[in-house]
């Protein structure tokens, strides 16, 4: 797959360095708009914005790595972020992510995002969502839901097309 | 005369401030601030480089002298305390009249700490052992404990330190963290992540000493692994540095892991040869056999590295086509059958028809013996030019280790190589008849074989065959520098010393020992039989030498005026 990043992107960009004291620091600005456009981190990803950010590659890679929230894999269509941290836990999330992951036929102990083969569905555990008063508490892409029972579950991934 | 030689391996610090502290319960002014090691620039000093000038060992990983401090390992921990100061922001004093120490109540790591006046640092107190017991045993915990399958055994600050603070059995019964095993991070190094201790003492070498930002760690917590990036090779001409500075046995040599232990390697004091830098180095041999070359810190010329160039161009000394056998065309011979034909040769040439061209890797001691002889010849004399290019850190472009020597001792001329045409064409034209020749093979360099089948006798001195000793009437077997004592004058006019490490192959000796038999035989004049001797007189007779000694040498050499 070629790797081009859209002129206004871009220039959304080069402004953001603008920022900065020093290029270096928008390195983590850079990983979040291309994980957003594309989907995921690619190589060509990590090598562009070293290179855009007079870094070398190993630089962005360290980055890329250490936080979980960038992946080097392109996620399915719907990606369900199930909080796991301290009220979550108490309140069934490991269930629900169970649930999900018996569902969707995906490996509910495989390390980190969990994609169906279709490419249609991932599932991840996240950090706390802050609304710990309303646990369990996941995320379907960029919707919002609490309280999370089974049969709602369902219902969420029956409204996923 | 010029400037008299100095023997200092920096420049003279510009006298700073010194501050008083105590370590471990004795007294002792430091400096106040030392050069930084990248910038120079004065920075305050630390406790680990106080308690270095108390000669106190610190133990510590990530902390090396030369690199940026990190503080990241916490091996360092000690404890410390600073005077006590009253509300009236005056010190308190004891009753004995003794300032009274306000003792901090946590540790701080000795090696980004700046000492302050009067501060005490304790490094032996049951805390500091207690803390060293404890880093040790989190260090321990993912890690293979299986020294004797691994190539550090012997020189690993982890096996040093656990036989002081360790403890002999593990408590961590949980599944240690596997990770990537024999990494192939370059053309010359393997990496062990399991046994990387993560002190990013490699990515800080590769960064800011060698220019090349090329390593990092990836993944998060116990997962954290060194690497390259993916698919890029770890490739620059000082990485095996890396393998030097790496505490424990993670970064290792392809060229020298798994060859031998190194408990059982000789180590001998001597000089990279292959630029005129003129790297200091130890070279590793046991039973007369070269295994590594490492660097030696001299501050004055290579600090602690050595580019991989250098350090893996020893594998020709070993070599099984090297030259053992004295020769009289192609006959063997003895070395005193081969010295008197020879001095009996030149007994009856004619001035003005002798030519020597002798290579600017020969030591000071057999071009000064060199010169002698073509003084009495009145002798065209040169030696080989090789110019390439350099680097930034220590390459030079001067790939000669003596090139100031072939000068300084009259071989070479102010600029070398001019000589060697005159003497190609002093063949050609019948001019010159004898042909001395060390050390190169002249017919890379503008004297052909057909000028070589002209002369009446060609006397050749060297190491490993050719087309110039294939053609020789005499061949003299010489000796690599590894097999001889001697001296080189580095390209900044360093003169430096290097010491045997193995016996030269066969009958090869060392050229000055047998060119001094040939100087005494062909003019009379007695030289010294000992390197140190013959080191001393040249450094009376050659005026830029100044009369400095082969003992005030020392390791780290001395400077002259070239
Ligand atoms: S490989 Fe060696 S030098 Fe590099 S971080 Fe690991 S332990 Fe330190
Ligand atoms: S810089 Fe020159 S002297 Fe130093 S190790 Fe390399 S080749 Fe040898
Ligand atoms: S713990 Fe799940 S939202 Fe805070
Ligand atoms: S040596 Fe001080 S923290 Fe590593």
């Amino acid at each position: 797959m070629s790797f081009t990043v859209p002129p206004q992107l871009e220039a959304e960009l080069n402004e953001l360095v603008t920022h900065y004291p020093q290029k270096r620091s928008a390195s983590l600005m850079f990983l979040h708009a291309l994980q957003e456009h594309f989907g995921y981190i690619s190589k060509e990803a990590i090598e562009w914005t070293a290179q855009k950010l007079e870094l070398q590659p190993i630089n962005i890679y360290e980055l890329v790595t250490f936080y979980p929230m960038f992946r080097q894999e392109p996620a399915g269509k719907y990606v369900l972020k199930v909080c796991r941290t301290l009220s979550c836990a108490l309140g069934g999330s490991h269930k629900l992510h169970e649930h999900f992951c018996q569902k969707l036929g995906l490996d509910s102990h495989g390390h980190g995002l969990q994609t169906t083969k279709d490419g249609k569905f991932s599932v991840e555990f996240v950090e706390c969502l802050a609304s710990c008063g309303t646990a369990p508490v996941m995320m379907c892409n960029e919707d919002f839901y609490e309280g999370v029972s089974n049969a709602k579950a369902d219902e969420i991934l029956g409204g996923c097309k | 005369m010029s400037a008299t030689p100095t023997t200092e391996t920096k420049p003279a610090p510009p006298a700073v401030e010194t501050i008083k502290v105590k370590v471990d319960g004795k007294e002792i002014a430091v400096p106040k601030t030392m050069p930084d090691p990248l910038t120079g620039k004065p920075v305050p000093t630390t406790m680990i480089q106080a308690c270095a000038l108390a000669t106190v060992d610190v133990p510590h990983y990530c902390y090396h002298p030369k690199l940026p401090v990190v503080g990241n390992c916490r091996m360092c921990l000690v404890e410390f305390g600073t005077p006590a100061m009253g509300p009236d922001r005056k010190p308190v004093i004891n009753p004995d009249g003794t300032p009274k120490i306000a003792k901090s109540p946590r540790p701080a790591i000795a090696c980004a700490t700046p000492i302050s006046p009067g501060m005490e640092i304790y490094t032996t107190t049951p805390g500091v052992k207690q803390m060293r017991e404890g880093v040790l045993e989190f260090l321990l915990i993912n890690h293979p404990l299986d020294c004797p399958i691994c190539d550090q055994a012997g020189e690993c600050k982890l096996q040093e330190y656990s036989v002081d603070y360790g403890q002999a059995t593990s408590r961590f019964v949980e599944e240690k963290v596997h990770k990537p095993k024999q990494v192939d991070l370059g053309p010359r190094i393997v990496l062990d992540d399991e046994r990387c201790i993560l002190c990013t003492r490699c990515i800080r070498f590769s960064k800011d000493i060698a220019g090349d930002d090329a390593l990092g760690i990836v993944n998060r917590g116990s997962y954290n692994t060194l690497s390259a990036y993916p698919g890029k090779a770890f490739d620059n001409n000082y990485t095996l540095n890396t393998v030097d500075i790496c505490p424990v046995g993670a970064l290792t040599s392809k060229d020298f892991r798994f060859k031998m232990r190194v408990w059982f390697l000789k180590e001998t004091k001597s000089v990279c040869t292959s630029c005129a830098t003129g790297c200091n180095i130890v070279i590793g041999s046991r039973e007369e056999k070269i295994y590594r070359y490492e660097p030696r810190e001299n501050d004055a010329v290579n600090s602690c590295w050595m580019c991989d160039t250098g350090r893996l161009n020893y594998k020709w000394i070993g070599s099984e086509n090297r030259l053992t056998e004295v020769r009289i065309g192609k006959e063997t011979t003895t070395w005193t059958n081969a010295l008197k034909e020879i001095s009996g040769k030149l007994a009856n040439v004619k001035a003005g028809s002798v030519a020597m061209v002798a290579s600017a890797r020969q030591t000071n001691e057999e071009l000064f013996l060199l010169a002698k002889l073509g003084k009495k010849f009145n002798a065209l004399t040169d030696s080989v030019p090789r110019m390439q290019e350099g680097d930034k850190l220590l390459v030079s472009a001067d790939r000669n280790p003596n090139s100031n020597g072939a000068k300084l001792t009259g071989i070479s001329p102010a600029q070398m190589g001019s000589n060697l045409p005159k003497i190609a064409e002093g063949i050609r034209n019948g001019s010159i008849k004898t042909l001395i020749v060390f050390g190169e093979d002249v017919t890379k360099h503008g004297i052909g074989a057909d000028l070589l089948g002209k002369l009446e006798t060609l006397i050749v001195s060297e190491i490993l065959p050719n087309k110039t000793t294939e053609l020789a009437h005499y061949i003299l077997p010489g000796c690599a520098h590894a097999e001889k004592r001697g001296s080189f004058v580095n390209g900044k006019g360093r003169v430096q010393r290097f010491l045997k490490a193995v016996e030269p192959k066969g009958d090869a000796r060392p050229e000055w020992e047998f060119l001094h038999e040939l100087v005494y035989q062909v003019t009379g004049q007695n030289g010294f039989a000992s390197i140190e001797g013959l080191f001393n007189q040249m450094a009376q007779e050659v005026p830029a030498f100044n009369g400095v000694t082969w003992a005030a040498l020392g390791d780290t050499g001395v400077t002259i005026q070239i």
